[in-house]
């Protein structure tokens, strides 16, 4: 047996050393399983399309680039709920809410044009978000209901509604009866920040959301407040913090960022409302999140990561027809190993036999 | 209406409600053990998938049933290894357990989307199958539903009835307290979490087995997740499980009843029917009891224990 024994003080070196070996367990174990359960294809050609082809071809970056910017931000907006411990899991919901809503802005202003078209639609997907996430937070508050179970209900709602939506008001007049909406003219896009590929703004703003989010919990109360609030309930009552602020807060965010991603994903990559707008990036954010242990800065650098998998399983499923599901195998593995390897910082294994020397 | 229809539907609802009952009895021993294992959706489509496997190449339900039950201990065990032995958090551990679930189901069932298999067929008891409407009503179930329900028995008599229950629901409530009189919590939690995993498997087969005679990697479609909810509108009471299970199953068989009469509303919104139920069901449990604590929910759930001795 082992047993684990508490370090006097949390490891340095293991705080970059544990991703580091959680990374490469993921490799080894998904080698192996692959190895056994793909008899007929090359575990290494398999291996080769989904981590190295996408890094060494320009526009694959760029599609790696496109997919780590919805993450970055959900996950920006999760990993201050979790702070709190407020569970915000049902960010894909908040996703899809906020493609619809600011997508209905943009079909209704379909043949106008102006500067200030995308900053509505944008508006109109933060409240949609919120308002979404906000219902949890209402429950959580009023009735002490359980968020993690009404933010996941509702990401099934979602997905219906969406559905709904695509098949009655918002489906293309001219569209041969196809569930999709019209697409959106280049005015109601996101203006591209790489020629000849999809890369967008989204990412500028991304990347700027997580250095906002890094100095607000850094300088300001707030983010202090939410900190301790998480770990430390008892103590953030007797400092006088409001928890019902901190639990509409923390959802509110997350609820606001996740709906601008959807719609970000809407007039990006898709350039309309699809079936497809659901791709479960609202559950990878969560992993994201607990890799980057909350980090605002270390969200970027995880989102990359998280974005070779979706990109490399989508490689397999075209070259060796392989199920995409491929990767939640991987994001699942990834952060169980993750997980364990993080008690390497607060812990030091023992071995039984080593213990009973010492005695 | 007549009385073949009233009594179809009655079928149904006890059909639809059985899964829910196998994931959340199990999952109800689980947390009151004071582990919370997000991961049911995932040890249920994992279940769903060997159930469906052995049933197509062996053709025996009983191997098909026994292999859905080990399948969702082993992928358990995972769960169980991870927050027992490595001290990680459990709700990310059981999100995780989900993903990773997902994940193995869809790509190991990738070559059986094709196939199918023969349900497996109900029991026939003499004289009491044949029996008028009561036959049909109580008789005539393949013995999975007997299962079940016998499991929530089971469940209340071993939580309640016995000394290892008292000492498991002891522990739920305070581990500390428990390890300090000299139980083994870590091997009580374990022995939960294994017994939550092969009955999320076995609900997850009576899906692929019972219920629809194919594989399809989003087979269960949040049922995981209902389960979930389940034991928190049970209040953490083995019976009232089934009570909240045959309200979710009523709700699935009546909107596809529904849709069946064409009712002027889109699929859709009738398909949204079960998750937005869960939701109301929670809140007005929880507007009863609003100015109680809730004392039936074990203390340390979701708490993580390290004994330094």
């Amino acid at each position: 047996m082992i047993r684990l024994i508490p370090r006097a003080q949390p490891s340095k070196a293991m705080i970059f050393l544990s991703p580091l070996l959680a990374l490469t367990l993921t490799a080894v174990t998904a080698f192996f399983i692959f190895a056994f359960i793909l008899t007929d294809i090359k575990v290494s050609s398999v291996f080769y399309t989904l981590f190295v082809e996408p890094l060494i071809d320009t526009y694959y970056i760029s599609e790696l680039l496109v997919k780590a910017a919805p993450l970055i931000m959900i996950a920006l907006g999760l990993s201050i709920g979790f702070r709190a411990g407020v569970w915000n899991i049902g960010a894909e919901g908040q996703y899809v809410i906020g493609g619809i809503t600011g997508g209905a802005v943009g079909l209704y202003f379909y043949n106008v044009e102006g500067f200030w078209l995308i900053p509505l639609m944008s508006l109109a997907a933060i409240l949609g978000g919120m308002f979404y996430a906000g219902i949890a937070a209402f429950l959580k508050n009023k009735y002490q209901v359980n968020e993690i179970l009404v933010t996941l209900m509702l990401t099934y709602v979602a997905v219906l509604f969406l559905s709904a939506m695509l098949q009655g008001p918002m489906r293309n007049p001219s569209g041969f009866n196809f569930p999709e909406s019209r697409p959106f003219h280049d005015g109601a896009l996101l203006p591209i920040i790489w020629q000849g590929t999809r890369l967008n703004v989204g990412l500028i703003i991304a990347v700027i959301l997580s250095f906002v989010t890094w100095l607000g919990i850094k300088k300001h109360l707030s983010g202090l407040q939410i900190k301790i609030t998480g770990s430390a309930p008892r103590a953030a009552k007797f400092a006088g913090f409001d928890d019902k602020k901190t639990i509409w807060f923390a959802l509110l965010i997350s609820g606001g960022v996740a709906g601008l991603a959807g719609l970000f994903e809407v007039i990006g990559p898709a350039g309309q409302i699809t079936p497809g707008l659901p791709q479960f990036y609202g559950f990878t954010a969560i992993i994201v999140a607990f890799l980057s242990r909350l980090h605002p800065i270390a969200i970027i650098f995880s989102s990359l990561l998280i974005a070779l998998t979706y990109l490399g399983g989508e490689n397999v499923q075209i070259y060796f027809n392989l199920p995409s599901s491929i990767t939640n195998i991987f994001q699942g593995m990834l952060l169980f190993y993750f997980l364990a390897c993080d008690i390497l910082i607060q812990y030091k294994i023992v071995f039984f036999k080593a213990i009973r020397q010492k005695l | 209406m007549n009385e073949g229809l009233i009594i179809a539907i009655i079928i149904g609802i006890s059909i639809a409600s059985v899964p829910l009952i196998f994931a959340a009895i199990g999952e109800l021993l689980v947390e009151r053990s004071g582990v919370l294992n997000l991961g049911v959706e995932g040890m249920m489509i994992v279940g769903a998938l060997a159930g469906f496997v052995v049933e197509f190449h062996t053709g025996s339900s009983f191997l098909a049933v026994l292999a859905a039950l080990l399948a969702g201990m082993a992928i358990a065990s995972i769960f169980a290894f991870l927050t027992q032995i490595l001290l990680t958090n459990h709700v990310a551990t059981g999100l995780a357990l989900t993903l990773f679930g997902l994940g193995i189901a869809a790509f190991v069932g990738r070559s059986y989307t094709e196939e199918n298999i023969e349900l497996i067929s109900a029991l026939h008891i003499p004289v009491l199958s044949d029996l008028p409407i009561i036959g049909p009503l109580l008789f005539s179930y393949n013995p999975l539903v007997y299962l079940a329900f016998f499991m929530v028995f089971l469940v209340w008599w071993f939580l309640f009835k016995t000394k290892q229950g008292l000492i498991l629901r002891a522990i739920g409530d305070n581990h500390d307290a428990a390890h300090a009189i000299g139980h083994n919590v870590v091997r009580y939690r374990v022995l939960a979490i294994l017994f939550g995993g092969a009955m999320a498997g076995i609900g997850g087969a009576f899906l692929s087995l019972v219920q629809v005679p194919i594989w399809g990697e989003d087979m269960t479609a949040g049922r995981g997740w209902i389960a979930l909810a389940l034991v928190v509108f049970s209040s953490w009471q083995p019976f009232k499980v089934i009570l909240g299970a045959l309200i979710f199953g009523g709700i699935t068989i009546l909107q596809l009843h529904a849709q069946g009469f064409d009712v002027r509303i889109s699929a859709q919104y009738l398909s949204m029917l079960p998750y937005l139920a869960t939701i109301v069901i929670l809140v007005t449990l929880r507007m009863r009891v609003k100015n109680k604590t809730n004392r039936t929910m074990p203390n340390c759930l979701g708490r993580i224990f390290h004994s330094t001795s």
